[in-house]
């Protein structure tokens, strides 16, 4: 068999049961694309050892009989997951060196399933950002160029290293987080489906906290039916983290019939920005009609708190992020900053802050600082949280009007240049315009690839779902995914 | 709304990072400019709206109270940077 690590998950699967390939033989595949790849900036830490060993137990495993669908799957794991013994620093300085000694619940439940884990994966730094820049690694880059143009363009962010490892072949999945789009956003960019489940289906522990009750893990895929039977193996209740949901995770996968007759889809007016490319604009009218003439019925919708989603977020998150980054304070792990004679403790804690943290980080602790302070509280943090209510009321509103699904652009744009001088960080924020209100509002999100803009470049649209029906939400992208028929790939130049 | 260069200093020292003087002017801009996008919330309004506290409603969880885990000092101790006889090590604290 050639071509191994282009395989899908579920075609491995396939494969993997008939014994017609072995998982030894597929993580030497990606291992060997891994090594090939490192101008892609995506895999940080490698780890071939822990892959091989877990590869030979799959298939000791497969061939006993006893195989979950994830069995003997070569996966790239998100550095934001503790992975035991194995670096995992939110690809920040400030974890410079850390290596865990638990194993994060999603990564637990992974490897318990048979998954293989090729290494980790690059993002922004404590996942702030849309574009990968902010990684102490350097940049992670998007396999997909302009045609014969050879600009390096942005995966996305945070998860753009996961992005650009699906999309070039490098493993057959990856695990992503989502706190403002960072699944969503990158896979838009890169021509794949990335799923934001519900808040709470996905155990948070053991994954380096940005802001707790808009971060959520989810799968990185190259189809949706990969991201179901990926997104099944990473749900479920865990006692270690008090908001994950004790409800029955269903075999999502089985719920792909691919049939959406009768079910009511909305399209949100406040969607239509200004100043939005008209090709994006184009894309989702084509997405209507896919899912029209897939025999859903299409409703025109409004959710009129949409645009102070983003003001709402920047304001939330930095304040979440401002109390959870509080640890990093060069006592328990990672970065200290060397101290000069007559340095105290205090010294201590902003010269190693100052040192270990990027700029994007530091300027999102100190706005978090700032709205949390004494005298703006209530002025800033507690307006945010209200508004927040506002914005889920909004969902609430159309679901209870009988919306099953709302399809949306995924991204504002295809990818854009790395490197572009961005001298206002608002300018970058706008990236998560489309996504932003479903974390806000704790709803499941998923993006589909559906086409290609004139430079050649993916875009994908967004479908957003009721809680927890991630079933139902995955089988209205399948519906999707079949009418619009993406398979263009990215031209191997790395 | 404008952030002073004394407000940038001080929310630096509340958030515990080093900001040398000559970066608190940029400092100050870029608060600035991202308070001011925030601005935008005061459009709303929110009168007799409940913040949100929960994302999805769920009752949280209750257990036994009891000691669930430890005994494993040589891990908790195994990334810091000073250790020092069993303990993580700072510089002094108290005179």
């Amino acid at each position: 068999m050639t071509d191994l690590t282009k395989l899908k998950i579920a075609e491995a699967r396939d494969a993997l049961r008939k014994g017609d390939v072995s998982s030894v033989d597929l993580t030497e595949a990606c291992l060997a694309a891994i090594d090939k790849a490192d101008a892609l900036g995506a895999f940080v830490h490698k780890t071939p050892e822990i892959a091989m060993t877990q590869a030979k137990s799959a298939d000791a495993r497969i061939k006993a009989g006893d195989a979950p669908d994830l069995c003997g799957i070569p996966l790239g794991i998100k550095d934001l997951f503790c992975t035991k013994g194995v670096p995992s620093q939110a690809a920040s300085a400030i974890l410079n060196g850390f290596k865990p000694e638990y194993e994060s619940t999603v990564t637990s439940q992974l490897f318990d399933a048979g998954a293989v884990m090729l290494g980790k994966l690059n993002m922004d730094e404590f996942a702030m950002g849309s574009s990968n820049e902010t990684s102490t690694y350097g940049n992670a880059i998007n396999p997909w160029r302009r045609g014969n143009d050879d600009t390096a363009l942005t995966p996305g962010g945070s998860s753009g290293g996961s992005a650009s490892a699906v999309a070039a072949d490098l493993c057959l999945g990856a695990t992503g987080t989502d706190t403002g789009g960072s699944i969503r956003q990158p896979a838009a960019f890169t021509g794949i489906t990335g799923i934001k489940p519900t808040y709470g289906r996905c155990s948070r522990w053991g994954i380096v906290a940005f802001a707790s009750s808009l971060d959520q893990a989810g799968p990185m895929t190259k189809d949706v039916r990969d991201a179901a039977i990926m997104l099944e193996a990473m749900c479920g209740h865990d006692p270690k983290d008090s908001t994950s949901a004790d409800l029955a995770v269903p075999n999502f996968e089985a719920m792909l019939t691919g049939d959406i007759k009768g079910k009511v889809i909305g399209i949100p007016r406040e969607y239509r920005m200004d100043g939005m490319p008209e090709e994006i604009e184009t894309h989702w009218a084509e997405g209507r009609k896919m899912l029209e003439d897939a025999g859903a019925q299409i409703r025109d919708i409004s959710l009129p708190h949409t645009k102070y989603a983003l003001p709402a977020y920047y304001v939330i998150a930095p304040a979440e992020a401002s109390s959870n980054l509080a640890r990093y304070d060069g006592v328990r792990y990672g970065h200290r900053a060397k101290l000069a004679q007559g340095d105290g403790i205090t010294e201590m804690y902003e010269k190693t802050r100052a040192e270990g943290f990027g700029k994007e980080v530091q300027r999102r602790v100190m706005v978090g600082t700032y709205v949390l302070s004494a005298g703006f509280y209530d002025a800033y943090y507690n307006r945010a949280r209200k508004v927040r209510t506002l914005i889920k009321r909004d969902f609430e509103e159309v679901f209870g009007q009988g919306v099953d699904a709302i399809l949306t652009p995924a991204t504002p744009s295809s990818a854009f240049e790395l490197g572009k001088e961005v001298t206002d960080p608002v300018e970058m924020y706008l990236n998560d315009v489309f996504t932003v209100t479903v974390n806000l509002a704790g709803l499941p999100g998923i993006s589909v690839p559906t086409g290609l803009d004139s430079q050649g470049l993916p875009l994908g649209l967004q479908l957003i779902g009721r809680p927890w029906e991630e079933g139902d939400l995955l089988n209205t992208a399948y519906a999707l995914e079949q009418a619009a028929g993406f398979v263009a790939k990215p031209t191997q130049w790395w | 709304m404008s952030i002073d260069i004394e407000t940038a200093a001080r929310v630096a020292k509340l958030a515990r990072i080093r900001v040398e003087e000559d970066a608190l002017p940029a400092l100050a801009q870029e608060f600035s400019n991202i308070l001011g996008f925030i601005e935008q919330l005061n459009e709303v309004d929110v009168e007799g709206v409940e913040p949100m506290v929960s994302v999805e409603p769920m009752r949280l969880k209750r257990r036994k109270d009891g000691v669930t885990d430890g005994g494993m000092q040589d891990k908790v101790l195994a990334n810091a940077p000073d250790v020092r006889e069993g303990f993580f090590a700072v510089p002094k604290v108290v005179e």
